[in-house]
């Protein structure tokens, strides 16, 4: 009985722990699947190469990530480019290096560039930044089953502009009904067939918008892999530990215990 | 020591012989291994194991991750993702660290309710209490340091409001403030000083621990009948009693693999689940968030600080006694320290000559419903100050204080306790018959 209520407690508890008060309810993201999603999940290596690209031809022109360093393209669990690709792709940005007083070209050891905009973010940790879901009734409930939900609050941003604009103390927002405010300062970066995929993939809005949220994932938490699986490593340790001990408890305290009269 | 009567270490070789004449350790380290530990303990006695383990976890990997970690203003958050992206095996220490704090505080709670239902803060365990309270403030003055650490939005924010509760004491607020931040606001200032204090202050509670231990190996455990061990004799004292090596090491250790299956299935694969994503923005001064609140263990003291607004009579009223001086924020932070003050006191406020709240038939109601008020209060901190929410953390506020202030002393007077068990021995075998010899 006591048992149960504290079980009950505690997982109320749990429920009230949720962490709660994302932004208020403006901003709505639609559920959307990713391959990384749950325990067995993984980056789809081809969709993150997509997702750096798009991220290269859009979203760097105002964006930058400057806690990412370049050479982790080539990490296992990433996008995995070859580190020819990796060392030719940090060669396209430049940096200014005090040591030599001037700009030079990066190489894999730097980071990526910061934003070149001032009031554009920078987008390194954007995914796990953003609640995408909070609710039901500030439970949380829904990131306990969706997730965070990051990656699709970026993707919802993307595809979520309808169009309509207002101009406001001489500044242009755009109307964009995933914004918590519902009018954004970005104009709508992506359009359909705005990049080349070199492999045919398809790239209207809403492939592409999957494939950068996807790479911006992977920005935030390039060892989500590695993670997942030291988790299951513990889990099952343990699991595996603690049926051991069960038995080895019930042994030891056959001897202190009679026979149980009710269970 | 008045203990309970068992067999105490006798060196046999010379060399321990030796050793024992001139350091006793082993006899200390044999006598808490193997103190009498009452037979009769239920799963919510494991508590104390998990705790113990969650202060080492936490050392463990803060001591690491401190090697990382750089506390400046312009370096901390940098710092804190060079962890998460280079350090080997980084993002696991940080996340098995900050999901630490959640495992250590979920720990805590269970074991605080534990000693309130089964009345462990009674007569003689009032200094086992009274230390565990220390321990719990020190615990979240820790916590809530370490989270500023990361130097996220959260972290900066939730610095200025937290320090911003001391502004509110009336005269000597302001400067106190100043003090604690080393500067106007919270800056490179605050943030090396609480990266130095949340170094500190897990020692200190190390050492609160030992105290802590001390006290109730000096009493003995409480037990789920509440009824003390004999101790008038060995033989007797043996009826009632296992030792704590190895009955009881190898069923807590059973418990805490279970509960860290869990907590690795959280880390590994909801690691920001309890984290604000807010705080993976870089502290701005100048960008307000538009909630700013605290992790989940604090929601229900947070709660309390909140619920007294300036529109609650009994605040009105104590604002008019004290000519002003106490305002409705004041009064909030009042609240806040009293709340965790009048649990302390619980030892004296409780008059019932029964401990365990299993032989409580009243009792047992107001006990399940402050656990809910708990629980309530940990949602309603987390919701908007608002509408329906600031009613609610109101009456969830006051029976808090209702409960410690008023039914438990009243109970002890008007509540016909049930019939005890006469010793531990009798409870356990109503339970599991007689071992078969």
């Amino acid at each position: 009985m006591l048992r149960k209520i504290a079980l009950g407690a505690a997982l109320l508890m749990a429920i009230a722990a949720s962490p709660a008060l994302a932004a208020g309810e403006a901003g709505h993201t639609e559920d959307v699947s990713f391959n990384f999603e749950g325990p067995f999940g993984t980056y789809d290596r081809h969709q993150l190469q997509r997702g750096l690209q798009v991220w290269t031809e859009v979203c760097s022109a105002c964006h930058g990530m400057k806690f990412v360093p370049i050479r982790s393209l080539a990490d296992e669990g990433g996008p995995q480019l070859p580190e020819d690709q990796v060392r030719a792709y940090a060669a396209q940005f430049d940096i200014f290096d005090p040591a030599l007083d001037d700009t030079r070209a990066r190489t894999p050891n730097d980071m990526f560039p910061s934003s070149s905009m001032p009031n554009a973010p920078d987008l390194s940790l954007m995914a796990k930044a953003r609640a995408g879901f909070h609710g039901p009734y500030g439970t949380g409930l829904s990131q306990l089953f969706n997730g965070i939900g990051g990656p699709e609050h970026i993707h919802a941003i993307l595809t979520g502009y309808t169009g309509e604009t207002k101009d406001e103390a001489g500044n242009t927002f755009y109307e964009n009904h995933a914004f918590s405010t519902g009018w954004i300062a970005m104009p709508p970066p992506l359009s359909d067939g705005q990049v080349e995929f070199a492999d045919g993939s398809p790239n209207d809005l809403d492939h592409m918008a999957m494939d950068v949220a996807a790479f911006l994932m992977w920005a935030a938490e390039p060892h989500m892999m590695a993670r997942k699986q030291a988790g299951f490593v513990a889990v099952i340790f343990l699991g595996v530990f603690s049926v051991l001990l069960y038995l080895t408890n019930k042994r030891l305290w056959a001897g202190v215990k009679g026979k149980k009269k009710h269970a | 020591m008045a203990g309970i009567p068992h067999d105490h270490y006798e060196p046999t070789t010379g060399a321990e012989k030796w050793l024992n004449r001139r350091l006793p350790i082993i006899g200390l380290l044999y006598d808490t291994l193997m103190i009498p530990t009452p037979k009769n303990l239920n799963w919510m006695w494991i508590w104390g194991i998990v705790l113990t383990f969650c202060l080492v976890l936490q050392i463990a990997t803060g001591v690491v991750l401190a090697m990382h970690y750089t506390p400046h203003v312009s370096l901390a958050f940098a710092s804190v993702e060079h962890i998460m992206r280079d350090v080997n095996g980084g993002f696991m220490l940080r996340y098995v660290h900050a999901n630490g704090a959640s495992l250590f505080f979920f720990a805590v709670y269970m074991h605080i309710f534990r000693g309130l239902y089964y009345g462990s803060y009674k007569t003689p365990r009032e200094v086992t209490w009274i230390v565990g309270m220390l321990i719990y403030l020190l615990m979240m003055g820790t916590a809530f340091m370490g989270y500023v650490l990361p130097w996220g939005q959260m972290s900066f924010w939730g610095a200025t409001v937290i320090t911003g509760l001391f502004g509110a004491i009336p005269g000597i607020g302001e400067p106190i403030q100043t003090w604690l931040l080393g500067g106007p606001a919270v800056d490179n200032a605050t943030l090396n000083r609480f990266f130095s204090l949340h170094y500190l202050l897990p020692f200190v509670i190390a050492a609160l621990v030992a105290v802590h231990i001390w006290a109730f190996h000096t009493t003995g455990n409480n037990n789920p009948t509440g009824v003390e061990v004999r101790r008038t004799s060995k033989q007797e004292a043996e009826k009632d009693t296992v030792p704590f090596w190895p009955y009881y090491v190898i069923k807590d250790l059973f418990a805490l693999a279970l509960i860290l299956a869990v907590f690795f299935a959280i880390v590994g694969f909801m690691p920001n689940y309890l984290g604000h994503p807010d705080n993976y923005i870089e502290a701005n001064p100048l960008a307000t968030p538009a909630h700013i609140v605290p992790e989940w263990y604090f929601l229900p003291f947070y709660a309390i600080l909140r619920a007294f607004t300036g529109d609650v009579w009994i605040v009105q009223l104590v604002q008019f006694v004290t000519f002003g001086i106490v305002d409705a924020k004041f009064f909030g932070v009042l609240a806040m320290f009293g709340a965790i003050a009048v649990m302390a006191l619980a030892p004296w406020l409780d008059t019932s000559s029964v401990r365990s709240g299993k032989y409580r038939p009243m009792f047992k109601w107001w006990f399940w419903l402050l656990a809910i008020d708990f629980v309530v209060l940990m949602w309603v901190g987390a919701q908007p100050a608002e509408g329906i929410y600031t009613w609610i953390s109101l009456i969830a506020a006051t029976y808090w204080f209702v409960y410690f202030l008023v039914i438990l002393p009243l109970l002890g007077v008007i509540e016909k306790p049930l019939v005890q068990p006469a010793t531990i021995e009798d409870d356990f075998k109503a339970h599991y018959g007689t071992p078969a010899e």
